[in-house]
């Protein structure tokens, strides 16, 4: 295969999320340092050790037909709505690609859980005859792809990677693979997540998990600080248009970055347990730069996955710097964002993106004293406000429960 | 017991806000599938919606013989109260 048809390229973006209803909206907030975190004020919260959220800036009724809406899981509605945003900011749709030839991948981490929970209390109440006949098609994991698909007309295999919070990141990953197999000329991927629900909240808590700082939800998500205590979870959505660069060149497409490789690793540690040396998250940025013919010294930025937990971002850092030295520029941006579970890598895949596109680096925000732990302290983590630097290659890396890990690789374009 | 011109109207408020069918649509001779494009499981929820309504109990093999609006009302007058 010649490099000239293996090369893909990124021509389309989109999101919802906690800090705005697109991918414009998302980054003007996210350099302005903005919290998208609040305290949850519904009753059911008052005995929840955790009561923080990251919800939607954007009501998705207010971006998506009412009657269209009601047959979507919260978590399909804003894939669809973010993936219509990439999709027509790609312009791919006016470039006369068959729909055989057009791929969706789209992930999520726990599906339509909201629907799951919800049609059981209607099982509960009122028996099954009164359950949704549209109950199975929006609880199901593959429903944001499905909808997704739908949506842009692709006829070319609709995937759907569930591997929770890399999910959207492997999402990507397969998106790259399918253009360079040739199974399709236009992938759109990405990842989704929207269970802001008392159960995950409970089932996450239990876990201890997530942060209790309820008393200050803005500085609740603090990635590398000392006194981080766990994630906010947060909703939302991101998509990216891939193509081959031949292509995308021939048709005259704005091209935001290339995707320049990938690499995924597993643990084979702990179900949930990160490796403490961050050993499979390693590898994974090791196999992605080796896929994307790149030496640790070429990667100036990395868009790490750092949820704010006690272990995992240790792990993290230790990972980022055997496989890449000190050099690189962090931002954990779910400081700002919340962690959006299998919608996170697609999310923070964008932010690195945009990193490479506009050559600035996202501050991390709530570092106020970093962890005293060696790795977190040799890594040079933008902090404060955001910093402008020559940018060629930026890594992205998504780890999720199971062991999953998976690190991309954007060059500019 | 509610009128012909009641069970019209009532069947055109769900048939709005299941399927999203403007009113002035849901007129008898139009065929839920071919006419106002509402799909199988649209139908099955609207079904519900109309047990609920005019408190008639809608077998399925009822529910398949019911192709048009005007099905529809037949059906609740003659089963309702």
């Amino acid at each position: 295969m010649s490099p000239s048809t293996s090369d893909v390229v990124v021509t389309g973006l989109g999101a919802t999320t906690p800090l705005g209803g697109d991918v414009a909206s998302t980054w003007e907030a996210l350099l302005a340092g903005r919290s998208g975190v609040s305290r949850i004020t519904d009753e059911w919260v008052q005995e929840f050790p955790a009561q923080l959220v990251a919800r939607l800036a954007a009501d998705p009724a207010e971006q998506i037909d009412r009657v269209r809406a009601r047959r979507l899981d919260r978590s399909q509605q804003v894939a669809v709505i973010a993936a219509e945003q990439a999709w027509a900011e790609s312009g791919a749709a006016d470039a006369g690609v068959a729909p055989e030839r057009i791929a969706v991948v789209f992930g999520t981490g726990i599906g339509g859980a909201l629907t799951l929970l919800g049609q059981d209390d209607v099982l509960e109440a009122k028996g099954p005859k009164r359950v949704s006949p549209f109950t199975i098609p929006m609880l199901m994991p593959n429903g944001p792809a499905a909808a997704v698909g739908l949506a842009i007309g692709a006829k070319g295999g609709v995937h759907a990677p569930v591997s929770a919070c890399a999910s959207g990141a492997e999402a990507i990953r397969w998106g790259l693979d399918l253009l360079r197999l040739d199974r399709a000329d236009v992938v759109l991927v990405g990842g989704a997540e929207a269970c802001v629900h008392p159960l995950p909240m409970a089932g996450f808590a239990a876990m201890r998990a997530m942060s209790t700082r309820n008393d200050e939800p803005e500085r609740a998500s603090r990635p590398f600080d000392k006194g981080r205590d766990g994630f906010v979870l947060g909703e939302g959505a991101a998509a990216l248009v891939l193509e081959r660069a031949d292509s995308a060149a021939a048709r005259g497409a704005r091209v935001h970055a290339r995707l320049a490789g990938a690499g995924a690793t597993a643990d084979g540690y702990d179900l949930v347990a990160p490796h403490p040396e961050g050993e499979g998250a390693g590898r994974a940025i090791t196999a992605a730069l080796r896929d994307a013919d790149l030496s640790p010294s070429d990667v100036g930025h990395v868009n790490a996955h750092a949820t704010s937990t006690p272990v995992g971002d240790t792990a993290e850092a230790a990972a980022i710097r055997s496989a890449l030295g000190d050099h690189a520029l962090v931002s954990a941006t779910k400081s700002q964002t919340g962690h959006l579970l299998g919608a996170a890598g697609a999310l923070e895949s964008v932010f690195a993106i945009l990193a490479l596109r506009e050559q600035i680096v996202p501050a991390t925000a709530n570092l106020d004293d970093p962890d005293d732990d060696a790795n977190v302290q040799a890594l040079d983590i933008v902090r404060q406000e955001p910093r402008r630097a020559t940018l060629r290659a930026a890594v992205n890396d998504s780890f999720g429960f199971g062991g999953h890990n998976i690190a991309l690789v954007f060059t500019t374009a | 017991m509610s009128s012909t011109q009641e069970i019209q109207s009532g069947l055109a408020e769900i048939l709005e806000e299941v399927a999203g069918v403007t009113p002035a649509d849901a007129t008898p001779e139009k065929s839920f599938t071919d006419d106002l494009d509402v799909d199988s499981l649209s139908m099955v929820e609207i079904a519900t919606a109309v047990e609920d309504k005019f408190g008639v109990a809608i077998p399925d093999d009822q529910l398949a013989n019911i192709k048009t609006v005007g099905d529809a009302i037949s059906f609740i007058e003659k089963n309702q109260g």
